[in-house]
């Protein structure tokens, strides 16, 4: 099959690598570049695990193709630790315990550091709304809620 | 909110170890110990892990029909297909293997008995190629006539699903019924139940139905395998009981030469378990393949779909109910018979129906009982162990009926609860006695929580506010000589290692591990580790199944914990001359009571020993082990009556509580509030106890409101997805959660702790139905209680 060359910024650094057309996002990040905090619970757009920044918006990873990437700019959570809104997500869902299995971890923290950066006065609705597309199996969502609510107001 | 408030202090409390001294990690709700892994997303998970180049993967072949025999399988041309390793068919592994009863197949040989299981594998250098190399396996099949009901299953011109039932092993408390669909015959019989009926004032009768679930943990199964040249087998797996895969592993391919101390299964943490990935589902294929790459590892990764129709699903049950009660509100007898859907195979699944049959009366003395609980063989996936493991199927009718019956005599439901519910020392429906339990307690904070029978009015006119309030019990089902062990080791600054192989499935055990541990040794929690499992190099636990490994597994870590201490305490006896009985553990120092300016910190002498008087060094690394068995458990009893054994180890109890509103046009339904109270005994970790309540109760909620498999005539499944298989999103939760923890030790726990993961989702479904009937007077009695039911039963009513 025709292979494509593709460049992006990965996390802050330049990556080029070929890929085939039908390549899919997620499976290059995690096969290809060693990239694990995005994951595949789905691979049809149901449960955001593979969530992603994809020029500072969330996208899931399982619905795009790698050549879509080509010249963008992708964070996944390996990088997003270092941001600011990230640190102080990760802070209170420590301290609150909400999370359980952690398998929605990454995907729910990208979902709200995108909500905080653009909004950073989320309402309960604003915040429940970020993170619907996030399915945690573990935790009934209350623990979740309540600590972005807790980072929210300690910012 | 402040959990520790919650907390109802206990009445016979949990003896400190150092005694007349308050507990000081024990109780305390800290930060989970892998919470910043999972959080950072450094947490690695069995997909997670890199094997190189060299990696292969597997794709299945898999059955189109509930039920045929297969007359021929060409894999010549999937094999000319490049980049194609290995073709590998049933033919290749003929040992039948099981949990608790030997009746399944690593692939299917000459007969398939439910829609999509396995025929056969290819395994390829991409997943794409063993895709298209498993579309080009041709397999013949004669179909045959398939059943997929548990209760036509038991009519005389049923399909048989095992022709050769009778041939198959099995552990000595099932009772299958060869030429039969029935796996497992499991009967309670105790008093006098003729007696019962006749001393009733109202006997009522009903039948109410719960279709299969699907655990849906986010983390779909995947497992890797590697045979190595040296005639060793690794698997990593996605699992909740290494061991008892690496048991299974073992055994069943044993005919090439393996033996235990071959076969090494490594577990990372795993995304949510709920029961899903406990046994053995998928891993003995990659297991199997493994076998037939020498050299290459392998992997088996299970699609979205594949999670939905090839693992364990919850069983479904029809349960017809027949209880007698007299005007003062004591149930006199229950009939109960369930009929369970366990699917094609049921080497886990008929220990569920187990189980549910010995504990089906409910948290209630039922002095005349009958309980037939019946695990039917259907063409539909196997069934297996999730959350709850029986009860909240047999719970949706007890519970219903009760409610029920107490409004049919004027009584008041919770009142009712009440004054049947079960005390310390009463006989169980086997036989045993029931142990210290705070069930009343729990009645009581539930009820004043939900402000019970107190009339509430929604503000929208189109609205109707229903109350209900139910109990619950549960006991981990176990095989009674389930057992778990623990290694704790000090390394040189005095920080600890400590080994188990309870599985660390979200519910926090690696945590509550590290604090029963600190709470022995004075050692912080922020010094001690807690791996997951290898099971060449932890020691045993069977599985992390029923919510006991905070009960077995935490007993096996206190007394390696004791023994550790034992061995400072000896070393320093020895050493500095002072007697042991002054010495006791502080702050991370060795501290005597007789001679107040000795303080020995850990880290001086926990490796290196301590250097005596003349220079030498006594001692050398300080190690504990423990291990935990439940010395008192038989499972052998009276086939007929159930009577004589002591199957169940202890019974968790508690009682939920909910506040509904229900649209009467539409039957949308808002949980304004919801309390639980649950008797966990001790709760060593506040916090995680409510992250059960919290997080169980939104899954129980969900079996109730959303969920529901459907298949269509020919078995197979039409939802296999979470678009059309709908999951709980952030916007379902409920208004308000209420967790109560209640606190009366049981005796042989650690600190008096018992399990409680379970128990927070078993309540859901008569809640829901209780409360419905509460607020638009129509009683619904098959789950799932959709919007669609109840607006057509209010509809239906109003005719
Ligand atoms: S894996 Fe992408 S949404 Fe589920
Ligand atoms: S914590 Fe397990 S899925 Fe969210």
């Amino acid at each position: 099959m025709k292979q494509h060359n593709i460049q992006f910024w990965l996390n802050g650094e330049k990556v080029s690598l070929q890929v085939e057309p039908s390549d899919v996002l997620l499976d290059v990040l995690r096969g290809k570049l060693g990239i694990k905090s995005p994951k595949a619970g789905c691979d049809r757009g149901d449960c955001g695990t593979c969530t992603v920044l994809m020029n500072g918006k969330t996208i899931r990873s399982c619905l795009a193709l790698a050549v879509e990437a080509d010249g963008a700019e992708i964070v996944t959570l390996e990088g997003a630790n270092s941001r600011k809104w990230t640190q102080r997500l990760q802070k209170t869902f420590h301290e609150k315990n909400a999370f359980q299995c952690g398998f929605c971890a990454p995907g729910v923290i990208l979902s709200a550091t995108e909500l905080l950066e653009n909004n950073s006065r989320p309402t309960t609705h604003d915040i429940k709304e970020a993170i619907a597309g996030n399915l945690c199996r573990c935790t009934g969502y209350e623990p979740i809620v309540e600590a972005i609510e807790e980072t929210v107001k300690g910012k | 909110m402040d959990l520790q408030k919650l907390i109802t202090k206990p009445k016979k409390g949990a003896k400190s170890i150092r005694a007349g001294e308050e507990l000081t990690v024990v109780g305390q709700s800290v930060p989970r110990i892998d919470g910043w892994e999972k959080i950072k997303g450094a947490a690695k998970y069995t997909d997670d892990l890199e094997f190189g180049p060299g990696l292969l993967y597997a794709a299945l072949v898999e059955s189109p029909f509930a039920h045929a025999r297969i007359k021929s399988i060409d894999i010549s041309k999937a094999e000319k297909l490049h980049g194609v390793v290995k073709v590998v068919t049933g033919g290749n592994f003929t040992q039948k293997f099981g949990l608790y009863m030997n009746d399944r197949y690593v692939f299917a040989t000459d007969t398939v008995r439910f829609v999509g299981e396995q025929v056969a594998a290819v395994v390829a250098t991409d997943p794409k190629i063993a895709l298209r190399g498993a579309g080009l396996v041709k397999v013949e099949y004669e179909e045959l006539p398939a059943v997929m009901d548990a209760v036509k299953a038991l009519e005389k011109d049923s399909p048989l699903v095992h022709p050769d039932l009778k041939s198959y092993t099995h552990v000595p408390w099932f009772f299958p019924k060869p030429g039969t669909n029935i796996a497992h015959w499991r009967k309670i019989r105790k008093g006098d139940l003729a007696k019962g009926f006749r001393d009733a004032d109202l006997v009522m009768e009903d039948t109410y139905s719960v279709p299969r679930y699907a655990h849906c943990a986010i983390e779909p199964h995947s497992a890797i395998g590697l045979y190595d040249a040296s005639g060793r087998l690794t698997m990593w797996t996605s699992s909740q009981s290494p061991f008892t895969q690496r048991h299974v592993f073992a055994e069943t391919l044993k005919s090439f030469g393996l033996s235990h101390k071959d076969v090494r299964v490594i577990s990372t943490y795993i995304g949510g378990g709920f029961g899903g990935k406990a046994g053995v589902t998928m891993e003995i294929i990659a297991a199997a393949l493994a076998l037939t790459v020498p050299g290459r590892p392998v992997k088996l990764l299970w699609s979205r779909a594949q999670e939905f129709y090839n693992t364990y699903q919850r069983l479904g049950c029809t349960a017809k109910i027949k209880m007698g009660v007299s005007k003062a509100g004591k149930i006199t007898a229950l009939d109960f018979k369930l009929h369970w859907d366990a699917g094609a195979y049921v080497e886990y699944g008929a220990n569920v129906v187990n189980a549910a049959g010995l504990s089906a009366s409910g948290p209630y003395k039922v002095d005349n009982l009958s309980i037939d609980s019946m695990c039917t063989y259907t063409n539909l996936p196997p069934c297996g162990a999730y959350r709850g493991f029986g009860y909240s199927e047999f719970l949706f009718g007890l519970e219903s009926h009760i409610t029920r019956m107490a409004r049919e005599l004027g009584l008041d439901p919770v009142e009712f609860r009440m004054k049947n519910a079960i005390k310390e020392g009463d006989t169980l429906p086997y036989g045993a006695h029931m142990n210290p339990t705070g069930i009343r307690d729990a009645i009581e904070r539930v009820r004043k929580e939900i402000r019970w029978g107190v009339k509430e009015k929604s503000k929208d006119p189109k609205k109707a506010i229903g109350k209900a309030q139910v109990c619950f019990w549960k006991s981990p089902a176990m095989p009674p000589n389930a057992s778990s062990s623990a290694f704790l080791k000090f390394n040189e600054d005095g920080s600890i290692n400590i080994l188990v192989s309870g599985m660390e499935i979200g519910q926090g055990l690696l945590t509550v591990m590290a604090q029963i541990a600190s709470e022995v040794l004075s050692v912080p929690v922020s010094k001690i580790r807690v791996e997951t499992p290898d099971t060449d190099r932890n020691p045993y636990e069977w599985q992390t199944v029923g919510s006991h490994v905070t009960w077995g597994c935490g007993n096996a870590v206190k007394r390696a914990a004791l023994e550790a201490r034992e061995r400072i305490l000896d070393l320093v006896q020895r050493v500095h001359c002072l007697d042991k009985s002054a010495l006791y553990l502080e702050d991370q120092h060795v501290k005597c009571r007789t001679k107040p300016d000795f303080a020995l910190r850990f880290s001086d002498f926990v490796i290196n020993g301590i250097q005596a008087e003349d220079h030498t060094f006594k001692g050398g690394p300080i190690m504990g082990s423990g291990v935990f068995m439940p010395e008192f458990a038989s499972a052998i009893s009276d086939p007929e009556t159930g009577q004589g054994g002591h199957p169940n180890v202890h019974y968790t109890t508690g009682s939920a509580g909910i506040i509904l509103e229900v649209d009467r046009e539409t039957g949308k339904m808002k949980i304004k509030k919801v309390a639980l109270a649950v008797d966990c005994g001790k709760a060593i970790n506040p916090d995680l106890v409510r992250g059960q309540i919290v997080g169980g109760l939104l899954q129980g909620f969900a079996t109730v409101l959303y969920e529901d498999m459907r298949y269509n005539e020919k078995g197979r499944l039409l939802n296999p997805n979470f678009s059309d298989y709908k999951i709980p999103t952030v916007m379902d939760m409920p208004d308000q959660v209420v967790p109560i923890i209640i606190e009366v030790a049981q005796p042989d726990g650690p600190f008096g702790a018992r399990g409680v993961g379970e128990h927070t989702m078993i309540p859901c479904a008569p809640l829901i139905a209780n409360a419905v009937e509460d607020a638009v007077g129509v009683r619904i009695k098959s789950m799932p209680v959709t919007k669609e039911k109840v607006a057509l039963a209010v509809k239906a009513a109003k005719k």
